[in-house]
């Protein structure tokens, strides 16, 4: 019976739906994981609940017309009924009313989720195509890629872009906001228990928007005081004689320095600050998990790594024996 | 012509001879005229709102209005515009009471004192240009010239067709039947000169 | 500007030496045959095929970009398109679904029908509606031919600056100037059709009776009139941007990126409503004549209808909430944009009344409409649950605004204008498209889109972004993309139905008369497929669904009971009866229409000679010079830039100096007096 398929049909994208809410989805909007994404979740609970009241009620209206005013041989012409004014202004009046009552907490929610927090960790994120930079000014930190955060604390991001516009997200905390050149547009997380959270870019930027993802990082405070104190020590020298010295010094050779800043050795801006890369679990804009064998295929050849980012290597690929030395120094900028 | 049969019969109002009845008693061209000014607006409107925009936005350092514009040189020219709408009325006046010879004489004036606005602002851009104003300088350079260039372009089309109405009815092809096509013109020819009043308002006067 | 519409004989022959102006080219004339019968032609029902043809070959390249999208996200870390391969894929999805596809199929059925819903023979500018298509053709062909000359588009439908001022190429330039080509092609068809609308109704046509669709159409076409523009100066000050180094978009220079956003969507929400409207109408016309009952409400549809019209032009923030317009600007759209969902929730409860206690057939234009009312529910639904702001942080860019406007556009114009195709084939070919074939199309479709795009609610949620060429795994986005690339081929396979049905249909012998569906407007009192000229003489309405009310009446228990004859007016013929010129003569004739047909030149086979405007080559040579000047543009080449230029402008001015009807078209009979009034 072709009723009885639509039917299943109908029934089969409900349950679609509630089962956006299970699965074991890092970026799942349903998953709140601070008090941000919390309260935005529950404002919209209670809006896809009426939804769905509305969709079943339409839904079935439909089907029911369907089934019941179907032709048969015996039917006759159906009156010319050509409208009902009490009815017509029934069901203008009763959406309306069902908008209303979601607009009111929807206005309370925009204006209370736009206060700045108090003791918020302030923290400057600068868009580039594709990866994100954190200054942590009042701090005097500068990372990439990863956003550290204390457990139990707001985080007040203050967003720009180098380049085009970006947006900025990390789903299990807290909605997106642009990121737009020229602009200083600011939003707030907060994380409850300590664990890794996955973003991504979400506005257009160009070739490798899909590779310009995200992570915040929340630690329990007192480890959070302690990356802090590390990341503001200057990298040590790589010790005389060992294969890393040879990479510092290739380093310097190549003109890595032109783009990479790493503190008390080179102060280029074009790249990510490298002075603490080894302290990082991700690199190149989050794709990439941080270890020898991936950088090796990164210095290999970046634009196949990730078409269209910016980084080039001067003087032409580099050869096995230099990436190698190169990922020894790397590796000691902890 | 009363015996073909129009393609466009509509209702019962005759509008004027050789013109199909319409219901809504105007004829196609004026009420096709009338949606396209309304389209003109919003043109005009993106553009003015643009330039309001960035009003003050420029770089620090760079050009500003204050330092190019020339009140009186633009007023005497918006003088100039004003006036082609009102011999632009006097055209019309003339064509409806089959004055041909008067009907020609106004449309050329309208004419050329529309062409001496548009000569009077490329005299202008010239002297902005000399004073190190241009297209790239700054937000105003982009916003001033491509929105009064636009505004100058929609002046020479209708110059344009002001001078292909006189050209015609030299050959006597503008009949007084035709009067209307006139009217068209006009209502084009007023809209861009209103447009002019308010870009001169806005962009000139007010500071 | 097309000028007067006096009109060409029927029988007439072709050369008329007498008073010849020497031109370059002859005038084709109504008579010419073969392809150049239809590059010339300035008949809004072949105006309206060629539009529909044409949307139709863009909707399957559409379509074939679709399944390359869907290939490559089929699983995690795909490898089958580029990066920068599958930008261009998207962006040329997007804006050849919005402005190659579903516009102009809406165009095309709005050619096609409103002047003969309205009882009128022809557009208000004939030559303008050629023009009309003709540029629609050369900015689709020109946007494509990037594909061939150093890469497509690839900054996204929507354009966001700074990104598309920047990228290198001339990528972006085809998307800016191809655009600005099919504006005028829409500008200059929502002038002519506004026009007819409003002038050049059938007597006793009041606006209150007209068809729904011509309502929705009309909506529509007065919403592309005033946002065209909008986007044009967006798309001009982008162009400048790229070409003279402008600042328009320069941030460095002190410009506000948001600015694009602002005329984009100011634009871009009211083009929605632009694309939804017509099918709205649509299946508000054939729910009706299916369910044997008069549209529920016409009065409520239609100010619903405008009010739609009107709320769309404020609502275009909310594609912008996740930008920093700061709370209060973002609260007052967010109400905007829920309430905007009050006029479409009455729309839905009207037509679901028009079902209720009808009597129900389900044939292939049925199905459809009733799909569009069961989709395009799921999509307002998501729609409101957009306008809970807070939420929309999390939900928009990503799949479930995508799952949200496929359930609006494809669930709703898509099916609205397949209901459409399925309900006026017969009026358009003379033939009915197989039912059969018609029913596996339609549920193939319905079940490949919900397959396709219902997961698409869930990545949404799950944090799916939009526009990323790759996923990696782990994100658990694994299974339902790979059911939504499942559903994308069932939906190919569904349009191969189509398609297969449209080829079989051509070859099969059938009369299906004036009126198969038993249906209740205009255009199904005349011919399948209708004469040049539409009526044989134009028909006095005298009621909102004049045929139904021409064949059937009310008994006391307001049913409808057949007439025992088939009511005639007579100003109108009746479908059976070959107007005789006598019959016309009686004095109830003089009455209804004054004295503009003239019975008295029906020639011996009792063919009326009604005067249709004559062909033209300036609408197709206007339209040629676009993408000249475009080419010359994008690529500097001054000299080009101004032979289109030049080419544009002479072509218009031949155009303005080329009467309507060409004067060895105007009646033989007529006179001489007739001849010179049109050369003096």
């Amino acid at each position: 019976m072709r009723r009885n398929r639509r039917l299943a049909a109908f029934s089969a994208s409900l349950f679609l739906f509630l089962a956006a809410c299970a699965g074991n989805a890092p970026q799942d909007t349903l998953e709140p994981k601070g008090p941000v994404a919390r309260q935005i979740d529950h404002l919209i609970n209670p809006v896809f609940i009426v939804a769905g009241v509305v969709f079943v009620l339409v839904e079935g209206l439909v089907l029911l017309a369907v089934i019941k005013f179907r032709a048969r041989p015996d039917s006759p012409e159906p009156e010319q009924i050509h409208g009902n004014t009490r009815l017509e202004v029934g069901w203008t009046l009763a959406p309306a009313l069902i908008l209303l009552a979601v607009a009111v907490p929807t206005i309370a929610t925009i204006f209370d989720l736009s206060k700045k927090p108090e003791n918020a960790v302030n923290v400057t994120v600068i868009g580039h195509q594709f990866w994100w930079e954190y200054r942590y000014e009042d701090l005097g930190v500068v990372t990439a890629n990863e956003l550290r955060m204390p457990v139990g604390r707001p985080v007040e991001l203050t967003l720009n872009s180098d380049d085009v516009i970006h947006s900025y997200w990390i789903p299990p905390l807290g909605g997106k906001t642009d990121v737009v050149p020229g602009r200083n547009n600011t939003m707030h997380l907060e994380a409850e228990t300590p664990g890794e959270y996955l973003g991504q870019c979400t506005e257009f930027c160009g070739a490798s928007h899909a590779n310009m993802r995200a992570k915040a990082i929340a630690m329990a405070p007192a480890d959070f005081d302690a990356w802090v104190a590390g990341q503001k020590a200057a990298a040590p020298a790589p010790a005389a004689g060992t294969m890393a010295e040879e990479g510092a010094l290739l380093f310097a050779q190549k003109g890595c320095g032109g783009c990479h800043t790493v503190q008390g050795v080179s102060e280029g801006k074009i790249g990510p600050n490298l002075t603490h890369l080894a302290t990082r679990t991700t690199f190149a804009g989050s794709i990439f998990n941080n270890n020898d064998q991936n950088l090796r295929t990164w210095l290999r050849d970046p634009q196949a790594a990730k078409p269209g980012n910016k980084m080039i290597i001067p003087g032409g690929p580099l050869a096995p024996d230099e990436i190698t030395k190169l990922i020894a120094y790397l590796d000691t900028l902890r | 012509m009363t015996d073909v049969i129009s393609a466009a019969a509509g209702s019962h109002t005759e509008v004027e001879p050789g013109h199909p009845p319409t219901s809504t008693g105007l004829t196609n061209e004026k009420v096709g005229m009338w949606a396209f000014l309304g389209s003109e607006c919003l043109l005009f409107g993106a553009l003015i709102s643009t330039y309001l925009l960035f009003k003050g936005q420029s770089a620090p350092g760079t050009i500003t209005p204050h330092d190019v514009f020339d009140i009186p040189y633009t007023s005497v020219s918006s003088f100039v515009l004003l006036m082609s709408s009102l011999t632009m009325v006097l055209a019309l006046a003339g064509i409806q009471r089959g004055d041909h010879r008067l009907t020609r004489v106004w449309l050329l004036t309208t004419a050329l004192l529309g062409a001496s606005f548009v000569a009077g602002q490329a005299y202008e851009f010239t002297v902005f240009v000399r004073e190190g104003m241009n297209l790239r300088v700054n937000l105003f350079g982009s916003s001033f010239f491509v929105l009064t260039g636009f505004h100058g372009a929609h002046v020479t089309i209708g110059v344009l067709m002001l001078l292909s109405l006189y050209s015609l009815s030299l050959k006597g092809k503008l009949p007084a039947e035709k009067a209307e096509t006139v009217e068209l013109v006009g209502l084009y020819w007023h809209f861009v000169d209103v447009v002019w009043i308010v870009i001169f308002t806005l962009v000139y006067l007010i500071p | 500007m097309a000028i007067v519409t006096p009109p060409r004989p029927e029988a007439l022959a072709p050369e008329q030496p007498l008073n010849k102006p020497v031109r370059f080219i002859r005038r084709p004339t109504g008579y010419t045959p073969g392809i150049w019968g239809w590059m010339t032609t300035v008949d809004h029902k072949k105006i309206g095929i060629m539009y529909s043809v044409t949307a139709f070959f863009f909707f399957l390249i559409g379509g074939i970009e679709a399944l390359l999208l869907r290939i490559q996200l089929g699983g995690p870390d795909q490898t089958f398109l580029r990066a920068d391969t599958y930008n261009q894929v998207f962006t040329m999805h997007g804006t050849t679904m919005i402005f190659l596809v579903i516009m102009p199929l809406s165009a095309g059925l709005a050619n096609y029908l409103l002047p003969i819903m309205i009882g009128a023979r022809d557009v208000a500018f004939p030559r303008l509606n050629a023009l009309g298509y003709w540029v629609f053709l050369a900015g689709g062909l020109f946007m494509y031919s990037s594909f061939f000359l150093g890469g497509a588009p690839n900054g996204g439908w929507f354009g966001y600056v700074p990104l598309t001022r920047n990228l290198p190429g001339h990528n972006v330039d085809y998307w800016v100037f191809g655009l600005q080509i099919l504006g005028i092609a829409s500008l200059t068809g929502a002038v002519n059709l506004i026009v007819t609308v409003i002038n050049m109704r059938a007597p006793g046509m009041s606006l209150m009776r007209m068809p729904i669709f011509v309502w929705m159409s009309l909506v529509a076409q007065f919403l592309l009139l005033f946002a065209i523009p909008v986007i044009t100066v967006a798309l001009f000050l982008l162009s400048f941007d790229r070409l003279f180094s402008t600042n328009f978009f320069n941030v460095a220079a002190g410009s506000d990126p948001l600015l694009w956003q602002h005329l984009f969507w100011l634009f871009g929400h009211p083009e929605v409503y632009i694309l939804i409207l017509p099918a709205m109408g649509i299946v508000s016309e054939v729910l009706p004549v299916f369910s044997r009952k008069p549209l529920f409400g016409y009065q409520v549809m239609v100010f619903s209808g405008i009010a739609i019209g009107f709320m769309g032009w404020g609502v275009w923030a909310h594609h912008m909430f996740a930008t920093g317009l700061g709370p209060v600007a973002v609260s007052a759209f967010s109400a905007s944009t829920m309430f905007i969902a009050v006029p479409t929730g009455v729309k839905i409860f009207n037509w679901i009344s028009t079902l209720w206690k009808g009597k129900l057939t389900f044939p292939t234009p049925m199905l459809f409409a009733i799909g569009f009312v069961a989709m395009f529910t799921i999509g307002g639904l998501s729609g409101v649950t957009h306008g809970v702001v807070p939420a929309d942080t999390q939900q928009t860019d990503t799949y479930y605004i995508v799952a949200h406007f496929h359930y609006v556009l494809f669930g709703g114009s898509m099916f609205g204008l397949f209901a459409g195709a399925y309900y006026w084939y017969p009026k358009f070919a003379g033939k009915l498209l197989n039912e059969r074939l018609g029913k596996i199309h339609f549920w193939l479709m319905f079940i490949g889109f919900n397959m396709t795009f219902g997961p698409f609610h869930i990545l949404g949620l799950q944090g799916m972004p939009r526009r990323i060429y790759t996923y990696p795994e782990g994100r658990g986005w694994d299974v339902w993309n790979l059911v939504s690339t499942i559903g994308s081929f069932v939906i190919a396979l569904s349009i191969l139905t189509f398609c297969i049905n449209v080829l079989k249909t051509r070859k099969t012998q059938q009369d299906v008369g004036e009126d198969p569906w038993d249906a209740r407007t205009l255009e199904w009192t005349i011919p399948s497929p209708p004469p040049e000229y539409n009526f044989k003489e134009i028909p006095l309405v005298t009621s909102r669904d004049e045929l139904w009310h021409r064949k059937y009446t009310e008994d006391d228990d307001g049913r409808s009971v057949r007439r025992a004859v088939t009511l005639e007016q007579p100003e109108m013929p009746g479908t059976e009866v070959e107007p005789s010129t006598d019959a016309h003569d009686g004095p109830d004739h003089a009455e209804g229409d004054d004295g503009h047909t003239d019975p008295a030149h029906d020639d011996e086979e009792h063919e009326p000679h009604i005067h249709m405007p004559s062909p033209s080559y300036w609408p197709l040579l206007t339209a040629l010079g676009l993408p000249i000047l475009s080419y010359g543009m994008i690529y500097k080449t001054w000299a080009v830039a101004i032979l289109g230029g030049v080419w544009i402008f002479g072509s218009i001015y031949s155009w303005a100096l080329e009467p309507a009807t060409a004067p060895e078209d105007l009646p033989d009979h007529g006179s001489d007096e007739s001849l010179e009034a049109v050369h003096a």
